[in-house]
Parts: C-alpha cells; sequence; structure tokens
C-alpha cells in the first residue's frame, strides 16, 4: 500500500477531485474579479450551445486531431518500416527523426513561426520555383494545416520508435516465408507486419489522439487562435475564457466538453479493437 | 545464366539502396532543417533573419544575439530554475513510479484492481481541464508565482501515469526467483525493491527519466498560468518574451535562446538513448 500511496492519491488529488470540481463549477456563474459565484444549472452549456465561437472551436480541435492523428500514424509506420533495415548508417537517420521531440515544443514553435512567416524561410524557398506562397499562418485555408504539420514532425519521433520496437519483435521468419510464397512486399506489409503491430498502433492512436486535443503551445506562439477562430482549439479557447475574460463557470463548461470528447474518441478507438487487435493489448 | 541472375539481382539490390538512401535524406529535411536553421540564424545579426532569398547559415557571422539573451532576461537564473525543477521531477518521478509500478505488477493489495483503473481513467484528463480548480487552488494556498505547481503537477498529477504502466510493465516481465530468494532470507519487502528490483531496471529508468526530463523541459502552459515575475520563469517562457523596449520582437536573441535550451536534453538523451529504446520496448506498446 505504502508503495502505490503516493502516485495513487497523487492521482486522486490532482485528477480526480479536480475534475468534480470542474463539473461543479461548470454549473456556476463565476467571475473570480467579483468573487460572486452563482448556481445557474445548465444555462453555461445552452450558452456555450449557441457560441458561434465554441462551435469553431469543436471544428477546430476536431478538423486538427484527425489530421495530426493520420498524418502522424502513416508517417511513423512508414519511417519504422523503412528504418527497419540493416543499412549504413540507419541509426544516424533515427537519430534525425527524432531529434525533434529532443527541441522544446517553444523553441520547435517559434522557429517554424519564423519558417512559416510570409517573407519566411518556406517561402523564400517557393520563390525560388517560381511560387508565390501564401501568409501560412494568417489565411485561413492553411492555419490550422500548417499547425498540423509543426505539431506531425514534433512528435512523430516518439511514436516512430515504438513502432520500431514493435517492428522488431516480429519474427524475421514469417516475413521470410511470406516472401518465398511470392507475397509481394505490399501484400506482406499489410497482412503480415499491420496484425502484428496491432496492439501498438491501438495504443499509440489512442494516446496521439488525446495528445492532439490537447494541443496549447503552437496555438498560442503561432496564431493565437486565428485567423477567424479556424484555430481556436478548445484548450486555447479555454484558456482565454478563463483566464483572458476571466470566466471560470463558462470555462469549465468548455473544459468538461474536452474532456466528454476525449472520452468519447478514446471509447471509440477501443470498441474497434475486437475487429483487428488479435493479441491482447 | 546463373551468375547472370545473381549479378541482376544484385544490381536491383543496389538500386534499391541507393533510392532508399535518397528518400532517407529527403524525408530527413523537414525534421533537420528547422533546428539547424535554428541553431544557425543565432549567430546571424537580427537583420538578416528575414533576408531573401533565404540562407541557412550566417553572411556575417555575431555573438550579438547572445549577448542580449543574458542582458535582456535573467536567462542564467532562469536556466538554473528549468533545471533544478526537472532534476527534482525527473528523480521523484523514477521513484515514485517505480515504487508504484512495482506494486501494481508484484504485491497484491486490497483495491488494487480500482486503483489501477483510476490511474487508466486519470489519463484522458489532460490539465487543461482540471486547470481552474488546480489555479484557485494554488491561490488559496498561497503558492501562485512559485515553482511549486512546476514541480508538484508532473510529478503526481495524471500525466504521470504512463510511467506508472513502463515501470508496471517492465517488472510483470522481471524474473521472480532473485526476490523469492532474497524473501526467504528475510530481506523486506522495501530491501528487495530497493536493493534488487530498481537496481536492475535501468530500460525503465531511463524511458521514464527521459520523458519526465522532457515532460518538465517541455511545460508550458502550467508556466504561462502560475509564473509571473521574470525571476522565476523557466526557459518556455523565457524564451517568448525576448522583446526590445518597443514591444519588438528580439529574432535572433529568441533563437539563441532556444538553441541554448536543447543543449541538457540533448545530452540527457545521449547518455541514456540505448537504455531508452530499450525502456519504451518494454511498455507493452510493443507488438
Amino acid at each position: 500500500m505504502a508503495f502505490v500511496a503516493p502516485q495513487v492519491l497523487g492521482v486522486i488529488v490532482l485528477g480526480v477531485i479536480p475534475f468534480i470540481f470542474v463539473v461543479w463549477y461548470s454549473f456556476n456563474e463565476w467571475r473570480p474579479l467579483t468573487g460572486q459565484m452563482e448556481f445557474i444549472g445548465l444555462d453555461n452549456y445552452s450558452r456555450l450551445a449557441a457560441d458561434p465561437t465554441f462551435s469553431a472551436s469543436i471544428v477546430a480541435s476536431l478538423l486538427f486531431s484527425a489530421g495530426v492523428l493520420i498524418l502522424n500514424l502513416v508517417i511513423a509506420i512508414s519511417l519504422a518500416v523503412l528504418l527497419n533495415r540493416r543499412l549504413k548508417g540507419i541509426t544516424a537517420f533515427r537519430t534525425i527523426f527524432f531529434s525533434p521531440v529532443v527541441v522544446s515544443v517553444v523553441a520547435w514553435s517559434v522557429t517554424w513561426g519564423f519558417l512559416l512567416a510570409p517573407d519566411g524561410g518556406l517561402n523564400g524557398a517557393l520563390e525560388l520555383l517560381g511560387i508565390d506562397g501564401p501568409n501560412w499562418l494568417a489565411d485561413p485555408s492553411t492555419a490550422l494545416i500548417s499547425l498540423v504539420v509543426v505539431q506531425v514532425f514534433k512528435g512523430v519521433g516518439m511514436n516512430m520508435v515504438l513502432f520500431l520496437a514493435a517492428l522488431q519483435s516480429v519474427p524475421e521468419e514469417i516475413r521470410e516465408a511470406a516472401q518465398l510464397d511470392g507475397a509481394s512486399p505490399w501484400r506482406s506489409f499489410w497482412s503480415i507486419t499491420v496484425p502484428m503491430i496491432a496492439p501498438t498502433i491501438l495504443l499509440t492512436g489512442i494516446l496521439t489522439t488525446i495528445g492532439s486535443l490537447e494541443v496549447f503551445a503552437p496555438v498560442q506562439l503561432l496564431t493565437g487562435g486565428g485567423p477567424g477562430n479556424t484555430t481556436n482549439v478548445l484548450p486555447f479557447f479555454l484558456y482565454r475564457t478563463a483566464f483572458i475574460s476571466q470566466q471560470f463557470g463558462y470555462a469549465s463548461a468548455i473544459g468538461v466538453v474536452l474532456f466528454a470528447i476525449i472520452l468519447a474518441l478514446t471509447m471509440l478507438q477501443w470498441s474497434t479493437r475486437r475487429k483487428w487487435v488479435h493479441d491482447e493489448v | 545464366m546463373r551468375s547472370d541472375a545473381a549479378s541482376a539481382a544484385r544490381k536491383r539490390s543496389r538500386v534499391t539502396t541507393v533510392t532508399l538512401y535518397v528518400l532517407l535524406v529527403a524525408v530527413s529535411f523537414p525534421f533537420l532543417y528547422p533546428t539547424l536553421w535554428m541553431f544557425f540564424s543565432s549567430f546571424k545579426p537580427a537583420n538578416e533573419i528575414f533576408l531573401q532569398p533565404p540562407t541557412l547559415l550566417p553572411r556575417e557571422w555575431t555573438l550579438d544575439g547572445f549577448v542580449q539573451v543574458f542582458t535582456a532576461q535573467p536567462f542564467l537564473q532562469q536556466y538554473g530554475n528549468s533545471m533544478y525543477i526537472a532534476v527534482i521531477v525527473t528523480v521523484s518521478s523514477i521513484l515514485l513510479s517505480a515504487m508504484a509500478g512495482y506494486a501494481f505488477a508484484r504485491i497484491r493489495f486490497p483495491l488494487r484492481n480500482s486503483a489501477f483503473v483510476l490511474m487508466l481513467a486519470a489519463m484522458m484528463v489532460p490539465v487543461e481541464v482540471t486547470i481552474i480548480p488546480i489555479f484557485t487552488a494554488v491561490n488559496a494556498m498561497g503558492l501562485n508565482d512559485t515553482h511549486w505547481p512546476l514541480i508538484i503537477l508532473p510529478i503526481f498529477g495524471p500525466t504521470s501515469v504512463v510511467s506508472v504502466f513502463i515501470f508496471r510493465q517492465h517488472f510483470l516481465s522481471f524474473p521472480r526467483d532473485y526476490e523469492e530468494a532474497a524473501r526467504l532470507d528475510g530481506v523486506s519487502r522495501a530491501g528487495v525493491f530497493f536493493r534488487i528490483a530498481l537496481p536492475l531496471a535501468t530500460p525503465a529508468i531511463a524511458a521514464v527519466g527521459i520523458m519526465a526530463f522532457l515532460r518538465s523541459f517541455n511545460m508550458y502552459f502550467e508556466a504561462l498560468i502560475f509564473l509571473r515575475t521574470p525571476e522565476k520563469f523557466t526557459l518556455g517562457l523565457a524564451i517568448t518574451r525576448y522583446q526590445d523596449f518597443y514591444g519588438e520582437q528580439m529574432w535572433n536573441t529568441q533563437l539563441g535562446a532556444a538553441s541554448l535550451t536543447v543543449i541538457p536534453i540533448l545530452v540527457v538523451f545521449l547518455i541514456a538513448q540505448k537504455q531508452f529504446v530499450q525502456g519504451l520496448a518494454q511498455t507493452g506498446l510493443k507488438g
């Protein structure tokens, strides 16, 4: 008991109890500047339902997560397959793909801010090709996808390492046998590799989804939620509502919705496991 | 005939190898370029950063940016803040999550399964969701603008659960014989853990250590909420606050400060790299 007590108590005190408070706050009108807290039932939620910023925020969060999840898993698995060979210098490439994980999220965001600026590195490179690049972070059609790219390159190295570890536990003989039977690389990838790393795909999928729904620093540092709320993801909307506009009750309702979305998406992914994950996770 | 076929196969494999290298180098670009650009640009004079066409290497090398890193803000102190917080977080995370992971893997205790499910569920509650009650509690305890929340949250908060799992998974696959022999010799539970199980858990220690260090060094949201005074800032916050008297960003200074923050994580990572991958491979995320 003494062994688990600190960590379990920590999770209760810093996770469960604050969560109960958030739910309670969300039923209240509470502006800390006036210090008044008043029970208003579901009013915060009906206010949210009618708030166009909130619907934009949900769209931004879901699009961002979908983009990050798909790009991240596709790139992580492709890189892991590519790197899972005996080639000279392969360790150097692994290190390169992992390196953004080591750069702090603020340093990474600040740097991409320069690269994506209207007169920044990316547009400079495009100009050499005769292309007039957009203002990536200020154009409603490119801002969100730019953030997705920044987030994916930052974190994909971690998932790549996990997939590499999974691939290395796939016995070589199975793949060789398939090759001798005349299976194309594409076929053996789908019929052998994917099923064998399915538990890793499921777990990294869930963790990447949760992580992408929590995104904050790149949004605050690169777009500030703009242009026109297209990148105003839920955590940033919550931050602004709570700490800039000082509406704690209303912001708590946003927090509850954010949690509900995380819960729903996690359950959704978890419930698919019987169909394609044969191993016990 | 045979040797023809063999040489054709060899030729084909050489073509594949070359294609692979070309592909790898091409894909490396977006991963490596931003960091290299950040590093080299911090040696450029401020007005050279937006020069067109863009260049990677400075035309004129200067240390002006780095000088300003230290003069425009108490950067050394901020660096020290981040370092000492990260060290406390890393050491405590290793110790506490190893104990919890060991207990979940090895010790039967009442409510073990409920406690485990609770930990799993907690992973779905990001700090953004619970920040308002945490903020009010921190305020009520008079700990606003101190480092306490930045130390306590990563060690005990829901994000620490992943570390517990890594250790649990490690200890599940750890042979029982050593421990049983020691128990028969009359060594206590705690003795077995500290003298036998923990010292042999190097890969898990490396994985959890690196992740805890990264988590602490990356902490931005919490720093933004809780810290007010520049002397108390941690690095993430400090980087974003390089502005001149007119409120204009000091570009090369920002990039210089950002470059300097990469060093400690790089050192920690290089020391523990091999063990780190091995440790992650045991997380149960393995196929």
